[in-house]
This record gives structure tokens, sequence and C-alpha cells, in this order.
């Protein structure tokens, strides 16, 4: 055990900061275009220097980088404020089904484009009728020749309306049980009879849609894995998408609060001297601190070649919930001051806000709290599943609400 | 970075495990439990056989010369055990704070002895509620003679020496006590909340002392014997939870109730899983305050704190939920799922209190972030 770099990892790690510093986008130059013009040319930039998407192997753009050298890397690219998040859906989900899943052709099509960044994919999961309960999705594809025709509507998918292709499970047989007749396809997000609304969300903002699709016809060379496997392919998106969700946290953390509890008072004390204020801190730091050491421990597993495994609902479960608790206590710090919104007016520009605002989203997106909680008790203690009044019976048959 | 125990220590861990398996059943805890003895006798005499008291210690005192990292498995073994024996107060305590301050004489002296299990230590710092600093303490040393009072005093029944905190004019410093001083060293034996671990009060009158490290530095040697002290504590609290966990499970999967196992009602699923995710994080914690206990890393007292706040919590959830997964039976006398709610409290105030911790916490990350 050493918690420390080596040689090696030092010799890397400043490879990994010379490049850097020495390339980073800058202030000035993200200044002058939108976000997401800011976020492709850095992309880019990293894939062209062989920087982007480390752990990938080279053919595909990546570096061979190992789990370890991932960490250091993004130690190192954290420590600035640079664009990121349009392509972790792509990257951090549709790129490993697509490694473990599709035909070598389409892996050399489409891989390098992801790591670039020129290609933005987006993941059609969810639906009105198929949430928490994800195989009971309805959306259908009926065979046509050597094509499938759907019809049916998504829900919930993050950046379809910029998405240049997706992945999505639909159901192509009705009268076996929900979990066997579903299959899974990549899709060219511009096909026709694809119709895209935004979803407004209690944040004001609107980064989900829902996705219709009227007789939209996708090639069976886009399947991946076989027909009716569905379920399978989608639980490697699906746990891959749990570790990368984990890995964010929403923007206020202890760092943060700490800062405020030292700048706010509380009778005439900086509120970082209240008992109070200090145990609260204490256990949130333990809670990252374990998250953090929990995803290093987890590396181990990774580094012998091994799959995310259900532990890292960990991650989810734990992460969302403290941001949610840490904004709350930090809008209560400011006191009255604390319901203002406004950026230019509030503290840390409405971080917490912000913050506030967004992670009821969070605690939902990719597996609810409760659905996490399922998977540890269910995958990972091995403790028998509820009595499911679906099983075994074809999904035709399965009672519904509507 | 490498954020895995060795072969060796994983070996280590399963000799460990069946060692404990096989002579710690829940019967030897009850044993103490149900009589008036402060410990297993038979049980800490293995454990001395194993060389498990003499695991950090130097060769040329008579240890092994082995890491913490050797050590934070034993701790973690015998937390799941929740054995019955004076190991966290001969070990952790007394023998880290000759480790870390102890003359070169009073290492030959007593490391030695420790190591062979020839001698029980433990230190005495409590006297009475409330946090013990140098303004609060009574016992005060003059004339190189300790008087006054401590309570609770883990194993003080059963120690031969004493590391005691204790006051001499205005400053405190840590004294080695020898406990063969007949009535100037008077034990009496006090009920805690976990009987299958024994406590005392220790009156102390014009007890011979020696200085353990620099006088008047006693509140600094305590607060990082404490911190790597906690370390220890913290793996064996997380070897408790574990169990606890895994016994909650167990039953769980075996009641049945309304037609099923309990343990395919979400309710239950649910606090099992939170179980599995504190233990996790106090688990990462943990790791992470051994590999500062073992590399002195400047993060030991934020690690320790870390890993402390994190375990006392996961040991207090997992324990009191293993009781409420059992239902009545849980609550009987009968059942053993007492002595993980014994002995996650009293681990949890053992070396100071989670509020104590969380106020330690801060302090070294303030430090840290400075």
């Amino acid at each position: 055990m050493d918690f420390k770099d080596t040689a090696e990892e030092a010799a890397f790690r400043k490879e990994a900061r010379a490049w850097l510093k020495a390339n980073r986008l800058k202030k000035k130059e993200m200044s002058e275009m939108t976000g997401m013009e800011a976020a492709k040319l850095w992309q880019k930039r990293k894939y062209d220097a062989g920087w982007a998407c480390i752990t990938w192997p080279q053919e595909y753009g990546g570096r061979g980088a190992s789990p370890i050298q991932n960490v250091i890397w993004n130690q190192e690219e954290s420590k600035y404020d640079l664009p990121q998040g349009v392509f972790s859906i792509g990257q951090g989900m549709a790129a490993p089904t697509l490694m473990m899943w599709a035909n070598d052709d389409d892996k050399a099509r489409f891989l390098p484009k992801l790591a670039s960044g020129e290609e933005i994919w987006c993941q059609l999961f969810s639906e009105p009728a198929g949430g928490s309960d994800l195989a009971a999705l309805r959306t259908k594809a009926v065979r046509d020749g050597d094509e499938w025709v759907i019809n049916g509507q998504k829900i919930w998918t993050s950046g379809a309306h910029y998405s240049d292709y997706g992945i999505l499970v639909l159901r192509t047989d009705p009268d076996v049980p929900k979990h066997k007749g579903l299959t899974y396809f990549w899709i060219d997000m511009k096909s026709p009879g694809i119709e895209i609304k935004p979803i407004k969300q209690i944040s004001g903002d609107a980064n989900f849609n829902e996705v219709y699709f009227t007789d939209v016809r996708v090639s069976d060379s886009q399947r991946l894995g076989a027909e009716g496997q569905g379920w399978q392919v989608a639980l490697t998106t699906l746990m891959n998408e749990r570790a990368s969700i984990g890995a964010g946290g929403g923007g206020a953390g202890v760092a943060s609060v700490y800062k405020l509890a030292k700048e706010v008072e509380i009778d005439g004390k900086p509120a970082i001297k209240d008992p109070s204020v200090r145990a609260k801190l204490a256990d949130w730091y333990c809670q990252e601190s374990g998250l953090k050491y929990t995803a290093w421990r987890t590396l181990s597993a990774l580094s012998r070649g091994e799959t995310p495994g259900p532990e890292n609902s960990i991650g989810k479960l734990v992460g969302a919930p403290k941001a949610q608790d840490l904004a709350n206590f930090a809008i209560d710090l400011q006191e009255m001051a604390g319901a203002i919104r406004d950026p230019k007016l509030s503290e840390a520009a409405a971080l917490y806000q912000e913050t506030y605002m967004s992670i009821p989203g969070l605690r939902i997106a990719g597996g609810t709290d409760e659905i996490m909680a399922n998977i540890i008790a269910e995958r990972v203690l091995g403790l028998p599943q509820d009595v499911r009044v679906d099983k075994g019976i074809p999904f035709s048959e399965v009672p519904t609400g509507s | 970075m490498n954020f895995e125990f060795s072969e060796e220590q994983n070996l280590l861990r399963e000799q460990a495990q069946g060692f404990l398996a096989a002579n710690s059943a829940p019967a030897v805890a009850r044993k103490v439990l149900e009589s008036e003895a402060d410990y297993d006798e038979s049980l800490w005499q293995k454990i001395v056989e194993m060389g498990w008291t003499a695991t950090v210690i130097p060769e040329e005192y008579g240890g092994l010369g082995l890491s913490y990292l050797e050590l934070c498995v034993i701790a973690e073994e015998l937390g799941r055990a929740v054995a019955p024996v004076p190991f966290s107060s001969s070990v952790y305590l007394a023998t880290e704070a000759i480790l870390m301050a102890g003359s070169d004489a009073q290492k030959e002296e007593w490391l030695p002895k420790l190591a062979a299990g020839e001698a029980i230590g433990t230190l005495a710092m409590a006297e009475g509620a409330g946090r013990p600093t140098a303004k609060s303490i009574q016992c005060e040393v003059a004339d190189g003679k300790l008087s006054g009072t401590k309570i609770p005093v883990p194993d003080a029944g059963v120690a031969n020496v004493a590391i005691v905190l204790a006051k001499s004019g205005k400053r405190a410093s840590l004294y080695l006590v020898d406990m063969d001083q007949g009535s100037k060293t008077a034990v009496k034996p006090v009920e805690t909340l976990d009987p299958t671990r024994g406590h005392g009060q220790i009156r102390f009158k014009n007890a011979k002392v020696e200085l353990l490290g620099r006088a008047g530095k006693g509140m600094d040697l305590l607060d990082a014997l404490l911190d790597r002290a906690a370390v220890l504590f913290a793996w064996e609290q997380v070897g408790g939870a574990q169990a606890a966990l895994e016994q909650a499970k167990e039953y769980a999967m075996g009641r049945y109730a309304f037609g099923r196992p309990i343990a395919s009602y979400q309710a239950i699923k649910h606090k099992l899983a939170n179980m599995y995710v504190k233990n996790t994080l106090a688990r990462s914690n943990c790791y992470y305050g051994a590999w500062a206990l073992n590399t002195d890393a400047d993060e030991l007292p934020l690690a320790a704190a870390t890993a402390r706040v994190s375990a006392i919590q996961a040991y207090y959830f997992a324990s009191k939920e293993n009781i409420q997964t059992h239902g009545g039976m849980g609550y009987t006398w009968e059942f053993d799922c007492q002595f993980f709610y014994r002995r996650s409290k009293l681990l949890s105030v053992a070396i100071g209190s989670e509020a104590l911790w969380q106020d330690r916490l801060i302090d070294a990350y303030e430090e840290h972030a400075a």
C-alpha cells in the first residue's frame, strides 16, 4: 500500500503537468466562443497530442494508459477550469459499450471521433413508462428485411439536441418476459422520423429532452449484441453510467463550504468556530474522502482488467445527497441572503443555489437513490429480489397503469 | 500508487481470521460478560504466542519489526471477533506511547515485556466526565510522586504498567507508572457498557513515576499518540461493523415473514445497503489512515481523524441496525447482537468521542488547507 507516486508515476505526472501548462485552453480563448465550441476545441487539442481518453487503446485514439495514470491525469487536468461534460455520455457510456459489443469496423469508425470530440453521443434508454423499471420500456422495433422500424418515445435524453449519434434499447419482442424481448442499437440522431423536444427542469435549464420516433429506420448492422440480448448490453452501459455520474459531484464540496464558513459569522465569530458547523463539515469530509479512496481502491480492480462492478453505485448514492445537503447548509450559512440566486449578488456566484436546484435531478438520473440501494443490496450483498408480479410472464400481459 | 494490502498481509488476515474463528467464538466473549473477569486469559495467551503483541516493536526490543499495515490487519480481525482481550490498551496505547516518547532505558525495560505478553499496559487519561485537558485534570505529580484518581481506565485491573496524563505545576506531562506499587496504585473495577472489556478506577497515592517524553509536553504527546491509536481503533471498529452487517444479513436471509425472507423487503434491503455504504466509506478512509500511520505522513492527523469519525459512525449504525433487523430476538441476552452494540459504544468513546474527533478533523483540515 502506497498512496504516493512511484518514480514512473511521478514522471508521468510531470509530463502531464508540463503539457497542460503549455497547452491548456486560456480564459481569453474561451471568452471568445460558445461553451460547446470551447469544449470541442479543448477535446481536439488533447486528442491531437494524445491526451484524450488516455486509457483507451492507441488505435482508438487513446494512449493505452493505466487506470492509475488516468487518476493522475484527472488530478492534473482538474487543477484548471477547463470545459468538460458534453462528451461524458459518449466517452463514459457509449464508448465502453461499443468497445465490448460493436464490430471492428464500427469501433474503428466511431471511437476515434468520440475521443476527439468531433462527434457527440447521447443515450436513449428511459421512457415515460420505463424509468426505475427500465426493462418495462415500450418503444418498439419491428424487423423489415435488413432493417428495423422504430416507433415510440424516449425521455430524459441528455444532450439529444446536440448529439450526432445515440445508443438505444428497444422492444423487439413483446411476447416474451420483459428482459428477454429487448435489443440494443446505435442510431444516427439525424435519421428521418426523429423529433426532439426539450424538457424544462425545475432549475430553469433544459439539459434533456423527449425524443419521438416515427417510422425511423435503422440497419440491422447497427445492432449491438444479439436480438433479445439488449438487457445484457444495457448493463454494460449502466455500470459505466453509474461510475461516471458518481465521479462528478455537482459543484458544492467541503472545500468551498469551508471557505464560506470562514467568511460568514455566527454571533460575531466566524461560522467555522461553531461546533455544529465543524461537526457537519467533518461528516461531509469523511464522505468525500471515503468516496475518493473507495474509487481509488476500485482502480486496483480495474488495473487487473475487470469491468466496473455494482460497487460503483456507492459513488452516486452518497455523492448526490451529500452535495444536496452541503448546498442546503451553505445556503443556511448565508441566512436571509441565502435566498438570492442572482449570480451577481449571491455568494460564490450562486454556486449553492444552483447546486440546490440541480441536485434533485442528479439523485434521479442514472438510477434513483432507491434503485442504487437495491443494486447494492441485491448485487453486492446478494440479498433476494423483491417479489415481482411481472416475472416470467410475456411483456404484453404485464399489468400497467395506462 | 497502490491501494491494496500485499499478498503477505492478506495471508496474515486469513490466518488471523482462522485463528480467531477457532479461539474467539462469541461464547468466549459471553464467558467474560457473565463473569467478573476482565478478559479471557487463555485467548490472550494464544494471541501473545501468535506474536501479535510484538508486531511493530523493533527486533532489538524482542519484537517482530513488522509494519503498521500488519497491525491494522490484526486490529480489524480482533474487532470482527469482538475479542475480549486488553490488546488495544497494551498495544495501540501503552506500547505506542513508549515507542514514541520513551527513553532508551524505558524502551529496554518495557518493550520486551510488552512484546512477550509478560506485561500488559494501558493509558490512563480520563478523570470522570468531560475531555481531559491540562486545565481540567486533577492528577498531579509533586516531588516525583503521583496522586489523584483516573476513571475509567481500560484494563486497569490487569495492567502492569500505565501511561498517565498528570500535571506538574500548570502543565501536563505523560508519566510511566509501574502498577505494582500496592496501595499506591489501588484499582477498583468499574462496570461499563461493555463488560467483555475490563475497566477500573485507579487511585494513585504518592505513586512512584517516571517522566515519559519531555516535561510539560503531555498534551502534545497525547495528541500525537491518539492520532496513531485512532487509526488502529478505527480498523477494529470497521472489523466490528463488517461483522455486524454479516450477522444482520445472515439473519435476514433465514428469517421469513409473510411467506418470504425479510431480506427481500426493501425496508430491510436498504437498511443493509446503508450499512454497506457506511462500512465501505469508513474502510476506505482506514486504508488512507493505515498508509499515513505506516509512513508517518504529514497527513496523519487528518487521515486519522477521518478514519476515526467514519468508523465510529459506521459501527454505531451497523450495531444498532443489526439488533433492529433481528427484531425482538436481537434484544435478548441470549442472542449475540449485544456484543457489537456494546463494543461499538465503548470504542466510540475510548480515545475521545465522535464530537471530539470531528473537531480534531476540522483542526487538521484547517492546518492542511493553510
